[in-house]
């Protein structure tokens, strides 16, 4: 164990020991040890079916776990933890036939102390809306909503489980705006999601989830910069004469109308490609992503599985 | 007091829900007011086909089961005469009054009732005084009760029935299914709270549908009451309340919706068709009058007729009333033990 005594930390905010969830002869999620420091965006990452859900469910007090612990700033979570959390599940439904101003009174009767109603509407982009039946709401909408009735209770640890999958790339970009804004008022984020850009765009932290394991944490920079040096080398065929490759891209390989390099220094390739005349017209230099972290690690895709 | 601002929210809710749900509403209103009507037009006649004496024998009364087997000598020939025993005479006469019986008669006084509105009480007369001068004629006057006056606490309760077993037990259900339980959970609001908040809302909903029904079939019909219309509020109260509490119970795990309408269905339609709806048990088999007993609107009916036709007082009415009360907290009990949020399955 990397930190026997989470609770010595003040600044952990929510962390697991050996957390472990079985159905029936499958391991879901396999001994899990995680330190969340308080007022980050940490980003649970991994494919569909690694166990982000159940992972995110267990740490929200929804599904018991079969073996570890969860401490909330070093003490197990009791009865009043529903009192200090947000939450936002990935599928949710609400009563029927209300509208969006019944919700929000809904769930304000849950809680002593709800947020200022109108501040809470104005931050979630609710105005033009409230008088909307609900389930009439477009994915955004109902996201934000959702992400309103999360807020109600002005919780320092916000759960958001998917946010935004299946919303359109304006929508997300609102969304992660949201987020960045809850961050910047010193909550904590914990978030799941199997896009790697929203969690290089989103996440201080990640930790890297296969098969109910986790294979990587830290931040996404440093990950990367860990596990890459360099960056990808992209120039058309057209810029060679043919069959005639410069000995710094001897080993290039063709793809399509381009050959590609792995480069561990850009500025010294680029710099002997231009002295032996190759022309950089059409030049693509792409940094390694998520994705290709996640291939590195495990051998399969992050995504389409 | 955080109980009562998270009970009134979801109560609140659940008012809203139901009444924008503008199609289900209309049914709840519709659907008896068309039932009490098709009865009356359908069953105005009196088709009985025979004549039914009422026998009083008080002295049975003491007795244990309080049945007794004195027979009128003078009518046991004629097989189209039904002779009903009663051991209370009050009863007997009122069951004259509304033409519900033809006569009266109590041989151990030598005595008979008829009732003068009543043509089928002169002939049965007839019959008696043409084979025996022995008995003294004593004279009634009454209205008949009509077969919809008899049907109308039915059909009220089982609108009140089915819209507790579903609004309550089926809600549920599709509610934990859709994951709205889910996000519940999710809350400081307790199962507690919910679930009383959920039988609280339809309970005073169905009130208020009941009464409405019936004001508007009053003002069609004039139905007969000789009782007192609060008591009638209170078993209407109790018989939500102790249905709604059965809902509960068959929705407190499962997160199957056609399990919990097969459920339902199974409770709902032996109740439907053996509680005394439709037809008295009176004349049924012993057997499934004590069948019978096992269900809750068997109780309702029971005392919502006798105030109704009997004027029978909340004294009269009490053991109906405890053993709704009863059914309702072993209802309560169970159904709360058992309930979960997310439900079997996860």
């Amino acid at each position: 164990m990397a930190d026997a005594n989470p609770a010595a930390n003040e600044h952990i905010i929510l962390s697991t020991r050996g957390l472990t969830k079985r159905y029936g002869d499958v391991t879901v999620v396999n001994q899990l040890d995680l330190d969340i420091r308080e007022g980050i965006c940490f980003g649970l990452l991994g494919p569909n079916g690694a166990g982000k859900t159940t992972t995110i469910e267990m740490l929200e007090g929804i599904l018991q776990a079969n073996a570890g612990a969860i401490l909330y700033r070093g003490k197990p979570v009791d009865s009043s933890f529903f009192q200090k959390v947000g939450i936002q599940f990935q599928h949710t439904a609400l009563p029927d036939f209300l509208k969006v101003t019944d919700v929000l009174n809904l769930f304000s009767r849950f809680y002593a102390e709800p947020m200022d109603r109108n501040e809470l509407i104005r931050w979630c982009n609710l105005e033009d809306i409230l008088d909307r039946d609900h389930r009439k709401l477009s994915g955004g909408q109902k996201q934000r909503l959702l992400l309103a009735l999360a807020l109600m209770n002005d919780p320092d640890l916000l759960f958001l489980d998917e946010p935004t999958t299946g919303l359109d790339p304006q929508a997300r970009r609102n969304f992660w705006q949201l987020v960045r804004s809850i961050r910047d008022r010193g909550k904590t984020v914990l978030l799941t999601t199997h896009y790697m850009d929203e969690a290089e765009q989103l996440c201080d932290e990640i930790a890297v989830l296969d098969e109910g394991k986790i294979i990587a944490q830290g931040a996404p920079r440093a990950l990367l910069n860990q596990h890459f040096h360099g960056a990808l080398i992209r120039l058309p065929r057209a810029n060679f004469l043919a069959g005639s490759l410069p000995p710094v891209f001897a080993e290039a390989e063709a793809q399509g109308e381009f050959y590609q390099l792995q480069a561990e220094a850009v500025d010294t390739t680029l710099a002997a490609l231009i002295a032996s005349g190759v022309s950089l017209h059409g030049l693509q230099v792409e940094s390694a992503t998520l994705d290709d972290l996640f291939l590195k690690l495990t051998g399969h895709e992050l995504r389409g599985e | 007091m955080m109980f009562w601002k998270r009970f009134i929210g979801v109560f609140t809710a659940r008012n809203l829900e139901f009444l924008r749900d503008k199609e289900s509403l209309s049914w709840n209103l519709v659907f008896p007011l068309v039932l009490v009507a098709a009865f009356a037009f359908l069953f105005d006649s009196d088709d009985r086909t025979i004549v039914s004496v009422g026998v009083v024998h008080e002295a049975a009364q003491e007795q244990v089961g309080s049945e007794h087997t004195v027979r009128v000598p003078e009518l046991e020939s004629l097989g189209f005469v039904e002779q009903v025993p009663y051991t209370n005479r009050e009863q007997a006469l009122r069951r004259l009054q509304q033409h519900q019986l033809d006569l009266v008669i109590a041989p151990a006084e030598q005595r008979y009732w008829l009732n003068e509105s009543s043509p089928g009480s002169a002939l049965a007369a007839e019959l008696l005084t043409a084979r025996s001068d022995a008995y003294t004629q004593e004279i009634l006057t009454g209205q008949a009760l009509r077969y919809v006056d008899w049907v109308l606490p039915g059909i009220l309760a089982m609108n009140l029935m089915f819209s507790c077993l579903y609004g309550v037990g089926y809600v549920i259900v599709r509610y934990r299914k859709n994951s709205v339980l889910k996000r519940l959970q999710a809350t400081p609001l307790s199962a507690f709270e919910f679930l009383l908040a959920q039988v609280a809302s339809r309970v005073w909903l169905v009130i208020v549908t009941l009464i409405v029904v019936y004001l508007i079939c009053n003002a069609i019909f004039s139905f007969v009451m000789e009782g007192n219309y609060l008591l009638l509020i209170l078993l209407a109260f109790l018989g939500s309340l102790c249905i709604s509490a059965l809902g509960l119970l068959i929705a407190a795990r499962t997160r199957s919706e056609e399990l919990s309408r097969g459920l339902l269905d199974f409770v709902a339609w032996p109740m439907l068709l053996l509680s005394g709806v439709w037809f008295s048990l009176d004349s049924s088999p012993m057997w499934v009058q004590q069948f019978a007993q096992i269900f809750p609107l068997t109780h309702l009916l029971d005392a919502a007729r006798a105030v109704m036709f009997d004027g029978a007082g909340l004294v009269e009415i009490l053991p109906q009333i405890m053993i709704l009360l009863a059914m309702t907290l072993a209802f309560l009990l169970v159904g709360a033990r058992l309930f979960r949020w997310i439900g079997d399955g996860r």
